[in-house]
């Protein structure tokens, strides 16, 4: 099965099977509320052990999405649900609930595990660009898929290059090793890895905990920049990082979704008693 | 504790703590020279008595016919007073030049003249194949396990079975060898029967061994890929596969040396104790290049240090096979080393 596509498509055209699910209850209603990714009612396991409990939340298109809360609340077990990566560990399984990507049930059998992946891009908590050279690591996904003609290549590489805000720094010596670049740089390969196969989600596992703040603060300026583009979710542990970079916030505790809202909201004045403590650092 | 000028709270003093100390320093240091002793002494050994046979006083140096003959037997006569020692054919051109020599009394010794061409080809074609099919079977096994196959008992008793064939003697795959491939398959003593013979028991080494060096590449070149959208034989042909060629590459070095040193295995599936041709000579179809047993340098060591009647003349082929056996071995692994190294350099992580 093959998920169209839904980039270049302006928001007047787009499928709406989905759209009156606007996410209600903040003061301030967003101006183009399509939901793109529905995670309904879902519970998850590591075998006996539930990592997730009945977790619902509708991620909007074209919209930066955090995930905070303190570690093993589930947070990275989500959005790794939302690309099944999950399924590369052994005793894992959705029980109860769907997760639909454009209305599409995403753990159905008949989906297509490999077509998800291209969609739906990821880059790692540990930057991980592939020990080839930097032009390389960005056309591993597009030879993949069969994709060799060479000037067609070179643009996509520029293309990503200049997307993921790399281009400058790594113009002259696109045929060296990626790993001779610096540990910011390293991520933002693997961002521009992601995108050169244009996907139409960018899943980031905490994409700057290994990194120092002038790297962190290129990253965030280019989540900025993709949001036109893509639909980004990002798990973070910082809390500043959230609020600078993201439209919403979703906070979990404990495998449970406590509050989602405006970035605004959770940050100044958030509903939940536990979500107000957390943010403000008296636990977590 | 005695009261000397020097003396203050940090004063070596002997105490039993100190010196068993010392005595434990001094067991494992005497045991590691003994290793090395060990060594020495049989590398040395083989290298001075070998050296006669294969180095010479006058240019080039080199007993080149050690290398290019087919082991010949040695008559050893006297003849007008000079004492001779000939191989079979030299021999033979002497009493046809010589009609009188014709009534000589020579002594013969069998396999101590000529050289040891036939079984430097012999091993070099059986750890070839057998390192072959070794490695495809166990670099795919390794595979399976590894990335595709998840923990449960049919696993667990497929290691243990992998574990198990690392324990079994050499001679006892030598004689599953004979029954299987020799017997039942009816290959007969042949090339092919020593390549699978010797390739099942160098797989729980190669298998082992590729299994860690996969287990060593990175899991996050693996999501990375996946996550791209790559199958999981594209992630692991681009993107794990090159990275741990290098290790499995080390492991098959330590088969190498196992496969051409190992007599016991071949012994009743490939060697022969003397053939004249060459494996590819007089071959009726291609196919019977599979099907014939070789000469090999391991069972020649043990024909000639055993199979024949012992003197002063056997000692030298004995010595000289046992030296070129070791030059081959190293070579091998030398240049496999050479090899491994060139493909760390490309993939560094």
């Amino acid at each position: 099965m093959v998920i169209e596509p839904i980039m270049e498509t302006s928001p007047s055209s787009t499928p709406t099977q989905a759209d009156d699910k606007k996410n209600g209850g903040e003061t301030t209603p967003a101006p183009v509320g399509r939901t793109l990714i529905d995670i309904d009612h879902v519970d998850f396991f590591y075998g006996e052990n539930q990592a997730l409990f009945d977790i619902d939340l509708k991620l909007e298109e074209k919209k930066v999405t955090a995930f905070i809360g303190p570690s093993g609340c589930g947070k990275s077990t989500l959005l790794r649900c939302l690309n099944r990566m999950n399924d590369l560990i052994d005793g894992t399984k959705v029980k109860n609930g769907q997760i639909k990507i454009r209305g599409i049930d995403i753990y159905s059998p008949e989906v297509d595990v490999i077509e998800l992946r291209k969609r739906v891009g990821m880059v790692f908590q540990k930057s991980n660009p592939f020990p080839k050279s930097i032009y390389e690591n960005i056309t591993y996904g597009l030879r993949l898929q069969g994709q060799n003609d060479k000037s067609y290549l070179d643009e996509v590489v520029e293309k990503s290059l200049r997307g993921a805000a790399l281009w400058d720094e790594v113009k002259d010596r696109l045929h060296t090793s990626g790993l001779g670049l610096s540990g910011g740089q390293q991520q933002r390969l693997c961002i521009a890895r992601a995108i050169a196969v244009e996907p139409d989600i960018i899943l980031m596992d905490e994409p700057c905990s290994a990194l120092d703040p002038i790297s962190t603060s290129k990253v965030e300026e280019l989540i900025h920049e993709l949001k036109n583009q893509f639909t980004i979710v990002i798990v973070t542990h910082n809390m500043q990082q959230a609020a600078r970079c993201s439209d919403k916030t979703a906070f979990f505790y404990l495998g449970k979704l406590i509050e989602f809202a405006d970035t605004q909201t959770i940050f100044m004045n958030p509903a939940n008693a536990q979500t107000e403590a957390y943010v403000s650092g008296r636990f977590g | 504790m005695e009261a000397t000028a020097t003396s203050h709270v940090f004063q070596k003093r002997s105490t039993p703590a100190s010196r068993w100390e010392k005595r434990i320093f001094w067991a494992f240091r005497a045991a590691t020279y003994l290793i090395l002793v060990c060594g020495a002494s049989v590398f040395l050994t083989i290298f001075f008595k070998g050296a006669g046979t294969v180095f010479k006083t006058e240019a080039p140096f080199i007993n080149t016919t050690f290398f290019t003959d087919a082991p010949e037997t040695l008559y050893v006569f006297e003849y007008e007073g000079v004492k001779y020692e000939m191989g079979d054919r030299e021999f033979r051109e002497f009493k046809n030049a010589n009609p009188a020599a014709n009534s000589v009394r020579a002594s013969s010794y069998a396999h101590s003249a000529g050289g040891i061409w036939p079984c430097i080809v012999g091993t070099v074609m059986l750890v070839v194949g057998s390192m072959t099919i070794a490695l495809i079977l166990g670099v795919s096994a390794a595979v399976f396990l590894n990335e595709y196959a998840r923990e449960g008992p049919f696993i667990r008793f497929v290691r243990l079975a992998i574990l198990n064939l690392a324990g079994v003697p050499s001679i006892v795959f030598g004689l599953f060898g004979f029954g299987m491939f020799v017997i039942y398959f009816g290959w007969n003593v042949s090339l092919l029967a020593g390549w699978f013979t010797l390739a099942f028991m160098v797989l729980p080494v190669i298998i082992t061994a590729s299994e860690e060096s996969l287990k060593s590449v990175p899991k996050g070149f693996r999501e990375g890929s996946l996550a791209l959208g790559a199958t999981q034989w594209q992630t692991i042909r681009k993107n794990v596969l090159p990275y741990a060629l290098p290790g499995i590459l080390t492991s098959s070095i330590l088969g190498i040396a196992r496969v051409a040193g190992e007599t016991a295995p071949i012994m009743f599936t490939a060697a022969y104790v003397i053939r004249d041709k060459l494996p590819w000579e007089d071959l009726k179809h291609a196919g019977d290049f599979f099907f014939q047993g070789v000469m090999a340098l391991p069972y020649h060591i043990y024909v000639v240090s055993s199979k024949i009647p012992q003197n002063e003349y056997t000692e030298r082929v004995q010595y000289g096979t046992a030296f070129v056996f070791l030059l081959i071995v190293a070579s091998i692994a030398a240049a496999s080393i050479i090899l491994r190294n060139k493909l760390r350099n490309r993939y560094k992580w």
